[in-house]
């Protein structure tokens, strides 16, 4: 099997086709106490996120709705469901070693303190987007789309391009 | 179906794209370059060389002489009246520019209206707008059918006394379907209005003749057309520039200038300010040079029976939606996969060496009005033959195989 062979089988793995087809936490939520809109401009990909925060500040619940490619969808439906019970920090965390994962395959050890080892492999399984770098937007809209819901003083549209 | 077997003149195709022999279905965004142009072009930057209508030394009376002769030949290939119809711009985007820009700006008032269609490229919409928020005029949409095509009395329908231009693409960069411009064109000059087209996706595929059609203005991309980048053309008639402002101020567009006045060049000078793409414009006329060598009548036949040979076996593959099936089509083939995206099938058959473009094809308004976020989108050359078409079909079911 050829080097690409083995990468798209990497990209496109079972884990990240079943979420793909079968979007978890794929629904609206209301009301939300934030929510944001991404848009990927170069495919037309856009998605809404909605997240309800409990009394001790932690994400209670997490959904989105929208149209893309497998990878986008797989990608929002993994983070809504990492998302749940974790405080905004921790979101914050899991996406610097997403986004580090999504650029090189060597993360420096300390990313991975404090994450739990069921989130890291879900991040890893999307990490093969690394061999394709117009795809990295696809992957990473939901969770630039959780930062901006997470800011309370930003724009609540964020555009990957 | 005997192939045109012209993949020998394009170097490209020397090489393999992730293991796999290169299937480019991507013409349509832009088209690979013969070696013919490539030589011109080195041949001109290693011997012919210089600025032009400035020197008296050889050299720049070389580049000047390629130059010029560029002009000739781009009119003869559009079959235009006058050399001094040609116009050369950065591109297809540049050239509705200039004419939002001069012409729009000298002819338009608040309530005037542009009639354009709803498959439009992004290049003939947003100009217009530019020129709505100067002058208030208004732009009136002529909507497509779900079929993509434009019907003409849907056009008709659109004209009125307040119609100042129609703009209209020549064929649909999405879809593919050939507008009826003839009669779009006689319908309109019946009511005095001028007639712009845009052949971005038309000189490639048909042998286009502006006086035939008695178009008004005519717009398209070296690139497209296997020409270099960075160089395009906008024909206009002659009593219509003569009559049109300049566009941008500069050297090369003056007759004389002192800081009380200045006196603008005649068209086409007019409408070059400053150091053209000297380079390109002798690139592009080695691309014409090119096609006309083949002929623009026996590249149409080719594509034509290979559109038809694509629309077949891939229309026919289940799971496949084709977008786009209006009776007159050229060049361009768009599907949609059953729950497959079309940027994960780009993926995949890339891998597979096969190129295709995946989104919207900067023509948003054409995707919403068939209820569509993005499209596969294949788009021929005269140098595709079956033997792509039959790969395209297999990367296909191997998509469908990876998302089973
Ligand atoms: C129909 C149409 N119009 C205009 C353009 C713009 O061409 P360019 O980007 O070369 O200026 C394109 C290119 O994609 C096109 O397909």
């Amino acid at each position: 099997m050829s080097e690409t062979d083995n990468d798209l089988r990497e990209l496109y793995q079972d884990m990240i086709l079943d979420h793909g087809k079968r979007p978890r936490n794929f629904h609206v939520i209301d009301p939300a106490d934030c929510e944001a809109v991404g848009h990927n401009p170069l495919c037309g990909d856009k998605l809404v996120l909605f997240l309800r925060v409990g009394e001790d500040g932690r994400i209670a619940d997490a959904a989105f709705q929208g149209t893309g490619c497998a990878i986008s969808v797989a990608s929002a439906s993994m983070m809504t469901e990492m998302l749940k019970g974790k405080t905004a920090a921790e979101a914050k965390k899991l996406w610097a070693y997403f986004e580090a994962v999504c650029k090189s395959n060597a993360t420096p050890a300390d990313m991975t303190e404090g994450l739990a080892e069921d989130d890291i492999d879900r991040l890893q399984a999307l990490s093969g987007v690394r061999h394709y770098p117009v795809r990295v937007k696809c992957a990473t809209l939901a969770w630039r789309t959780l930062e901006s819901a997470l800011d309370p003083k930003a724009v609540k549209k964020v555009a990957t391009e | 179906m005997a192939g045109l077997e012209l993949k020998k003149d394009f170097p490209v195709f020397g090489q393999k794209i992730h293991g796999h022999p290169l299937v480019y279905l991507d013409s349509g965004a832009s088209a690979q370059k013969p070696r013919h142009v490539i030589d011109a072009l080195t041949r001109f930057y290693e011997t012919d060389y210089a600025n032009i209508h400035r020197g008296v030394h050889d050299l720049s009376m070389r580049a000047t002489d390629a130059y010029d002769r560029a002009r000739g030949v781009v009119q003869k290939f559009i079959g235009a009246a006058h050399e001094d119809e040609i116009i050369f711009t950065r591109g297809a985007t540049e050239s509705i520019n200039l004419v939002a820009a001069t012409w729009g700006h000298e002819n338009l008032r608040e309530g005037d209206e542009i009639v354009l269609t709803q498959l439009e490229h992004h290049a003939n919409i947003v100009p217009w707008q530019m020129l709505r928020a100067q002058t208030g005029c208004v732009l009136r949409v002529v909507p497509i059918q779900s079929n993509g095509d434009v019907l003409l009395e849907d056009v008709l329908a659109a004209l009125n006394a307040k119609t100042k231009l129609v703009s209209v693409a020549h064929v649909s960069n999405a879809l593919g379907t050939v507008l009826p411009v003839e009669e779009i064109i006689k319908a309109a000059h019946d009511k005095g209005i001028p007639v712009l087209l845009d052949g971005s996706q038309a000189v490639s595929h048909r042998s286009v003749d502006v006086q035939k059609l008695d178009a008004d203005f005519y717009v398209f991309s070296g690139h497209k057309i296997y020409g270099p980048t960075g160089i395009g053309v906008l024909y206009g008639k002659r009593a219509i520039l003569r009559d049109m402002p300049p566009y941008q101020g500069g050297g090369d567009m003056i007759a004389s200038v002192t800081f009380e006045e200045t006196i603008y060049q005649e068209p086409p000078m007019r409408f070059e300010a400053g150091t053209p793409p000297i380079a390109q414009v002798v690139g592009l006329a080695a691309a014409l040079d090119y096609v006309s060598s083949i002929g623009m009548d026996k590249i149409a036949a080719h594509e034509d029976a290979l559109l038809a040979y694509a629309t077949q076996v891939i229309g026919e593959m289940k799971g496949v939606r084709l977008i786009g099936t209006a009776p007159r089509k050229a060049g361009i083939l768009s599907f949609v996969m059953d729950g497959i995206h079309p940027h994960d099938i780009g993926t995949i058959l890339d891998s597979h060496g096969i190129a295709i473009r995946a989104g919207h094809h900067c023509a948003q308004p054409a995707m919403e009005a068939l209820g569509l976020a993005a499209t596969v989108r294949a788009s021929l050359g005269l140098y595709n033959d079956e033997a792509d078409i039959n790969a395209l079909a297999v990367g296909l079911f191997k998509v469908q195989g990876i998302f089973g």
